[in-house]
C-alpha cells in the first residue's frame, strides 16, 4: 500500500540575520503566489499545517511557513547559551526579511498571527512595498497585559505547561478538542524562555500606536482578521487599529480564537479563502 | 439555583472526573475560591477535595484566593459562554474577576484550576 504523505516538504535554509548565520527550519506547499506564514509566539510552523495541506490554496499559492529562530526545529544562533532571547520590531523584521530574500521570493504576500499580526502592521509601516499583500490575524497596534510573563520562566514553574494553561483560554470554546489539544502541544514544545523573549516584543518594543496611521495601503492592501473569543488581542483592539488605516479591510471572525489557523482550521477557511481569492 | 449552590456541588464533580484527579496528583493546597460573596475554603490533597467549606470561618488562612462577582461565574459555567467571559484571565482582564496570595500553587497547576472551576460548566 502506499504511503499515505501529507503534501507539504520541510527544509533548512541558511541565512544570515543581522550578520549572525541562521539555520531556518520551514515547510512548503504548492505553487503560485508566494505566500509567507508567521506563527504565534512560543509555537512554530505547525499551526499552519492544515493551510498547507489544502489544495484550494495550494494550487494558486506557494506556502510557507517558516520556524521563527529558536522556534521550532530552526536552531538558535551560535551563542545562545549565553544570551537572554528577546525579540524585538527590529530582529523579527530583518528574520522575516531575510527568510524572504534566502528564498528569492517575488514580492510575496505575508500572513502572520499575533505577534506574526504585530510585526506585519510594522511591514506595512516600513517595507510595504516588498509585499504583494498583507495579512494580519489577531493583530492590532497595542493590546493590554493580562498576566505577568515573570511567570513563564522559572525553576519551580513548568514552562511548557504553564504557557500552554494560559493560552488555552484564548482558543474559542467551540473549536474542535482535537485542534484545540494540538495547539496546547505545540506551546508545550517551546524552548526555555523563548514565549517570554517574544512577549518583551508583543508588550515592550512593538508598541506601535499612532505609526499604524502611517500605513499606505495603496502600496500594499492589508486585512485585518480577529477572532472573537481572542481577548489578548480583543476584536474592539483590532478594530481600533483599522479605523486609523485607510483602506484596511477588518473582519471579526464567529466562534475562533487567537489561533484561528490551528485551532479551528475548517471554520478558519471560510474567512481565509475570501482574502486569498483577493489577492491571486 | 445560585452560583454559589452551583459551586457547593465540586466535590461530586470533581470525585467523577478521574482525568481531572490524574492531572492534579502533584497537587496539595488549601485555598480559597469567592463564589460572589460567598467564600469556600478548597482543602486540595493529591488533586482531590479533602474538604470543601461554605461560608466565613474566622482567622482561616489559605495559600492564595480566586474571587469573582455572581455575575462572572453565572456567565462562565453558560455551556458555551459568550466571548470576554470563557477564561479565568478573560474574567479578571474585564475586572470581573482577582487573584492575590501566593500564586505559585496557581500556576504550577494552571490548566487543573481553570478546568476544576469550570467543572459546574452548563450543570444548573
Amino acid at each position: 500500500m502506499a504511503p499515505k504523505l501529507d503534501p507539504m516538504i520541510g527544509r533548512y535554509v541558511r541565512t544570515d540575520i543581522d550578520g549572525v548565520p541562521h539555520r531556518l527550519y520551514f515547510e512548503e506547499a504548492g505553487q503560485g503566489i508566494p505566500l509567507v506564514c508567521l506563527h504565534t509566539a512560543g509555537a512554530d510552523n505547525r499551526q499552519f499545517r492544515h493551510l498547507l495541506a489544502d489544495p484550494e490554496i495550494t494550487s494558486r499559492f506557494r506556502v510557507l511557513a517558516f520556524d521563527m529562530p529558536w522556534h521550532g526545529k530552526s536552531t538558535p544562533p551560535d551563542g545562545w547559551e549565553r544570551t537572554e532571547y528577546r525579540l524585538t520590531t527590529q530582529s523579527y523584521t530583518a528574520a522575516i526579511r531575510a527568510f524572504c530574500a534566502a528564498m528569492e521570493l517575488d514580492r510575496p504576500a505575508v500572513m502572520g498571527c499575533s505577534i506574526g499580526g504585530r510585526i506585519v502592521l510594522n511591514l506595512a509601516i516600513s517595507h510595504a512595498r516588498e509585499f504583494r499583500a498583507l495579512i494580519a490575524l489577531e493583530a492590532a497596534d497595542f493590546q493590554q497585559p493580562w498576566y505577568d510573563t515573570a511567570w513563564l520562566h522559572r525553576p519551580d514553574v513548568h514552562g511548557g505547561e504553564v504557557c500552554a494553561a494560559l493560552i488555552s483560554g484564548l482558543i474559542a470554546p467551540q473549536s474542535p478538542a482535537i485542534n484545540r489539544h494540538e495547539t496546547l502541544w505545540m506551546y508545550m514544545q517551546g524552548g526555555p524562555g523563548v514565549f517570554k523573549g517574544d512577549l518583551y516584543f508583543y508588550r515592550v518594543d512593538g508598541d506601535l500606536r499612532e505609526k499604524v496611521k502611517g500605513i499606505d495601503t495603496a502600496a500594499c492592501p492589508l486585512y485585518l482578521l480577529t477572532g472573537e473569543y481572542d481577548f489578548s488581542c480583543a476584536a474592539e483592539d483590532t478594530t481600533r487599529t483599522a479605523a486609523q488605516i485607510p483602506g484596511a479591510e477588518l473582519q471579526i471572525m464567529k466562534e475562533l480564537g487567537h489561533f484561528p489557523m490551528s485551532e479551528n482550521p475548517a471554520k478558519f477557511r471560510e474567512y481565509i479563502l475570501p482574502v486569498l481569492a483577493k489577492i491571486s | 439555583m445560585s452560583p454559589a449552590d452551583r459551586f457547593a456541588r465540586l466535590p461530586a464533580l470533581l470525585a467523577a472526573d478521574e482525568d481531572l484527579l490524574r492531572r492534579g496528583r502533584w497537587l496539595t493546597v488549601d485555598c480559597r475560591v469567592d463564589i460572589g460573596s460567598e467564600p469556600f475554603f478548597l482543602t486540595i490533597r493529591d488533586g482531590a477535595l479533602a474538604a470543601v467549606d461554605r461560608g466565613p470561618r474566622l482567622m482561616r488562612s489559605t495559600v492564595f484566593t480566586f474571587r469573582a462577582t455572581d455575575e462572572a461565574w453565572t456567565q462562565y459555567w453558560q455551556p458555551i459562554p459568550a466571548p470576554g467571559w470563557h477564561d479565568l484571565f478573560a474574567l479578571t482582564k474585564r475586572g470581573a474577576a482577582s487573584m492575590d496570595g501566593d500564586l505559585r500553587p496557581l500556576l504550577q497547576n494552571l490548566q487543573y484550576f481553570k478546568d476544576l472551576l469550570a467543572l459546574p460548566r452548563g450543570k444548573a
